[in-house]
């Protein structure tokens, strides 16, 4: 595991401990185009921070700089108190034990079925084979997918394949979770079930979560309602004071952060490009 | 079509020497590191070994016959017929068994490193992997590596021994020699050198066949027809670079005779 952080003067004022992610300034290029251009924000533990853009604004990069899959050309990014920036390959193994992430076409490995996928972690960890069944049943069963434990990806709609994804991300019960469009090209109906299952992580298990999203009704369902546990569904929060959903909203345009907010400011803001994007 | 500069083209080509070497070091140094995915090395094995068992047989079969046949018309010539399993045996324990092998192992398996590779790259499996925690150099190249090193250097005995038959059956067949005569004179003209050099050729072209495989695979782009390029460089690179590398293991191998 990196060491924990030793921050330069410019970033003492940063609060690692109520923060799950932070990031400092950062920016990356490809060649000659732009990803992220001085990127900064950050992410509350138990909060649901919801980004939105159009296609190539950098949202997916950012999810990936997260786990330290692409680096950064400068500023810093802190996750759980860890500087993955400066972190090597090694010691970032076990870092991504406690954040989790749903790819946006599942990348579930396809030679593998739907047990040895969600199993991936705990066999490389060497479980005891009872153990890793039963938490591999606990996973499936929170997303419904119990009966499919057999099958190859192959054999997966869209839907099941994004849930046996969610299912792998959680098995080691993260205390982050990144979703990669979740619900990208799902018809509304199983798109509807996914933020289901989001926001019953959400809510049962407080998880900090960063959601990419191009649909602003994922984002708007997610600040708006609740997991109620008794009836098995989600239920709007109707301005019940005590129901904290604790989900926030960030908008990028070609690489910058161009709001970072609540529903509320969202939906009251005057900005013309945003007022645009969603309307 | 936009134009590319040629120092474009010369730091391109140099950053990939520099990826591809960096892979086939950490593909060495994982071999001493922990944890060893023993089970994939044997399946991979399994795939890379008996699989290409067909292809190897055959080919060094053909050749050991073709060998026999051209050699024959110029031995006759100097009423040293008798010579032919001498010649083939040289020819291929030396020479044609491992390159041979070689090559036919290399398009079939650094292509299939290549797409199985590549494939996971382009669908972000890779990413997944190592976001799951698990370093893919160690689960997808080093027992690559170990598979294809260890039985590349057992195919090729395979394919030297068949290339012999296949000498003989030609020269018993349609030149008439002898039995003894020909496994006589084959026996008898390999040397210590020969035998060595024809067993450590294949390790060498081994680790090239996999890591050239593995690293067209893992540096694929550009989706579907990504996967279908890089299969197909792998297949070429690897193929010109067993022959680059055969010229100078020859030299190297005759000079310490």
């Amino acid at each position: 595991m990196g060491s924990p952080l030793q921050f330069p003067s410019a970033a003492a004022a940063l609060d690692t401990i109520h923060k799950a992610i932070i990031f400092d300034e950062v920016s990356l290029c490809f060649e000659d185009l732009v990803l992220l251009d001085g990127v900064s924000f950050e992410l509350k533990k138990g909060e649901t921070k919801v980004m939105l853009g159009v296609a190539g604004s950098g949202k997916s990069t950012i999810l990936k700089l997260c786990l330290g899959l692409l680096r950064p050309d400068s500023g810093h990014i802190y996750v759980l108190g860890h500087d993955v920036t400066t972190m090597k390959e090694e010691e970032l193994f076990d870092l991504r034990s406690k954040v989790g992430i749903v790819f946006q076409e599942s990348a579930l490995f396809d030679s593998l079925n739907v047990r040895d996928n969600v199993a991936f972690r705990l066999m490389e960890e060497k479980l005891p084979e009872d153990e890793i069944e039963a938490r591999v049943r606990e996973a499936l069963r929170f997303v419904e997918l119990e009966n499919a434990i057999d099958k190859l990806p192959s054999e997966l709609s869209g839907g099941m394949r994004r849930r046996v994804g969610i299912a792998r991300a959680i098995i080691t019960h993260p205390e982050i979770l990144l979703y990669d469009s979740p619900t990208g090209g799902l018809d509304p109906i199983t798109s509807t079930t996914i933020i289901e299952l989001i926001m019953k992580q959400r809510d049962v298990s407080k998880t900090s979560a960063l959601l990419v999203s191009h649909r602003l009704q994922d984002g708007f369902m997610l600040a708006s309602h609740y997991y109620d546990p008794v009836t098995n569904t989600m239920r709007p929060v109707d301005g019940r004071p005590m129901r904290d959903v604790r989900t926030s909203f960030m908008v990028l345009r070609d690489g910058k952060v161009i709001f970072d907010g609540t529903a509320h400011e969202l939906a009251g803001i005057q900005d013309p490009y945003i007022k645009e994007y969603i309307s | 079509m936009e134009l590319i500069s040629p120092t474009d083209i010369a730091k391109r080509n140099v950053s990939s020497v520099q990826d591809y070497a960096s892979l086939a070091w950490r593909a060495l140094t994982n071999l001493f590191a922990r944890p060893l995915y023993m089970a994939d090395a044997i399946q991979q094995a399994d795939s890379i070994g008996v699989g290409s068992l067909p292809i190897v047989v055959l080919t060094g079969m053909f050749t050991g016959m073709v060998l026999a046949l051209n050699s024959s018309n110029t031995l006759e010539r100097f009423g040293s017929l008798s010579l032919t399993g001498q010649l083939v045996a040289i020819s291929m324990v030396r020479e044609l068994g491992p390159v041979l092998t070689s090559l036919m192992v290399a398009g079939r398996n650094a292509s299939g490193m290549a797409s199985e590779i590549g494939s996971m790259r382009v669908t972000e499996q890779i990413d997944a992997m190592r976001a799951l925690g698990t370093d893919p150099y160690k689960k997808l190249v080093t027992p690559r590596v170990i598979s294809t090193v260890f039985m590349m250097f057992f195919l090729t005995i395979l394919s030297d021994l068949v290339g012999l038959i296949g000498g003989y059956l030609i020269s018993f067949l349609l030149l008439g020699l002898d039995t003894f005569q020909y496994w006589n004179t084959a026996y008898q003209s390999l040397t210590y050198n020969d035998v060595v050099t024809g067993l450590v050729k294949p390790i060498f072209f081994g680790f090239i066949i996999a890591t050239v495989g593995c690293y067209y695979g893992m540096s694929t782009r550009g989706g579907t027809q990504g996967v279908g390029r890089a299969t197909t460089q792998a297949v070429v690179a690897a193929s010109v670079l067993i022959l680059a590398v055969d010229v100078v293991l020859t030299q190297l191998m005759l000079s310490i005779k």
